[in-house]
């Protein structure tokens, strides 16, 4: 026989398991992009349909390339915590969310990665 | 003691029984404004790709982007941005524990309407003044 306690058996195994720090790693990255989102929509507002050479030399900048390379890193992290809280409230079955949970890594991570590296060569020179 | 009464608990009261107010579609719509953005992005980072890698492919990313269908695509999804960031901060004042009265939601939901459409206008203004 068990000598667990109810409370003890069933602890974990709710469908998140655990969630507290993803939880609050979403609100710091919320907070962070108060001011992210601004400081990049804005040269990015004044850059479309710009000139080829103009535009790379705003992103060249020391302050847009780190504001830019910033925001990706935290908009990657902010909404693959996001779609991921929208997946498990939706999709259902543990194949079927394994599968969209992996999706959802590998889109988060391209996106987040293919930014930083964009804006990376660009302020490099190269 | 945790087997008893499976499946034959009460539910709580479904959607559909509630009068619908405007801020139940705010609720909504944080979460359609937070997926739609995680889609629009994937364009926006495409035009920094093309801009990093060469001239030729960067003049056809930003003619797609500044066409017309291109640029309602990019003015909806600036309104997404700032309702959702004007809505964001709504919802870190109420994790804090504040706002919950129900005038002070209801008059900050109001207030998130009205400021994402002002900020909406004056970036699209920045962006036909600077282009
Ligand atoms: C391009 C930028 C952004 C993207 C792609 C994005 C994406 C998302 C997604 C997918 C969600 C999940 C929605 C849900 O669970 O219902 C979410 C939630 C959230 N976002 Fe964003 N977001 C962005 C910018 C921001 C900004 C600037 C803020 C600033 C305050 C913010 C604050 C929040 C908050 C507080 C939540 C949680 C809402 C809740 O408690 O349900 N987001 N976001
Ligand atoms: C008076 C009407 C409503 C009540 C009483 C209600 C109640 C709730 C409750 C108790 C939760 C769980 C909150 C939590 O996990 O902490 C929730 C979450 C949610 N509700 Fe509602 N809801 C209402 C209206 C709506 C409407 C109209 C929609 C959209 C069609 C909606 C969409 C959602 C979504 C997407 C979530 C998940 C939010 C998140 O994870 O942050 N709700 N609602």
């Amino acid at each position: 026989m068990s000598f667990q306690t109810d409370r003890q058996r069933v602890s974990g195994l709710g469908s998140a398991k655990d969630g507290t720090h993803e939880w609050i790693g979403h609100r710091i990255s919320a907070i962070a992009l108060v001011p992210l989102v601004i400081l990049f929509v804005v040269p990015l507002a004044l850059s479309l349909g710009g000139d080829f050479e103009d535009v790379r030399h705003v992103y060249a900048h020391p302050f847009n390339a780190i504001v830019g390379i910033l925001f990706f890193i935290t908009v990657s992290l902010h909404l693959k915590h996001g779609l991921q809280e929208v997946i498990v409230d939706y999709i259902h079955g543990k194949k079927k969310l394994v599968l969209a949970l992996l999706a959802n890594t590998a889109f988060s991570a391209i996106l987040g990665v293919t930014g930083v590296f964009s804006i990376a060569k660009i302020a490099f020179g190269g | 003691m945790a087997d008893v009464n499976r499946g034959d608990r009460p539910l709580s009261p479904h959607l559909s029984i509630y009068r619908p107010m405007y801020t139940m579609i705010l609720s909504i719509t944080h979460r359609i404004t937070g997926v739609g953005l995680s889609l629009g992005l994937v364009l926006v980072t495409w035009w920094f790709l093309t801009l990093a890698i060469g001239e030729k492919y960067f003049a056809f990313a930003d003619a797609v982007l500044t066409s017309v269908f291109g640029g309602l695509i990019l003015i909806a999804s600036l309104w997404a941005l700032m309702f959702h960031l004007c809505n964001g901060i709504r919802h870190l004042f109420w994790d804090a524990g504040y706002g919950f009265e129900l005038q002070t939601a209801w008059r900050s939901g109001l207030a998130v309407i009205a400021c994402s459409i002002i900020l909406t206008i004056l970036i699209v203004a920045i962006s036909l003044g600077g282009s």
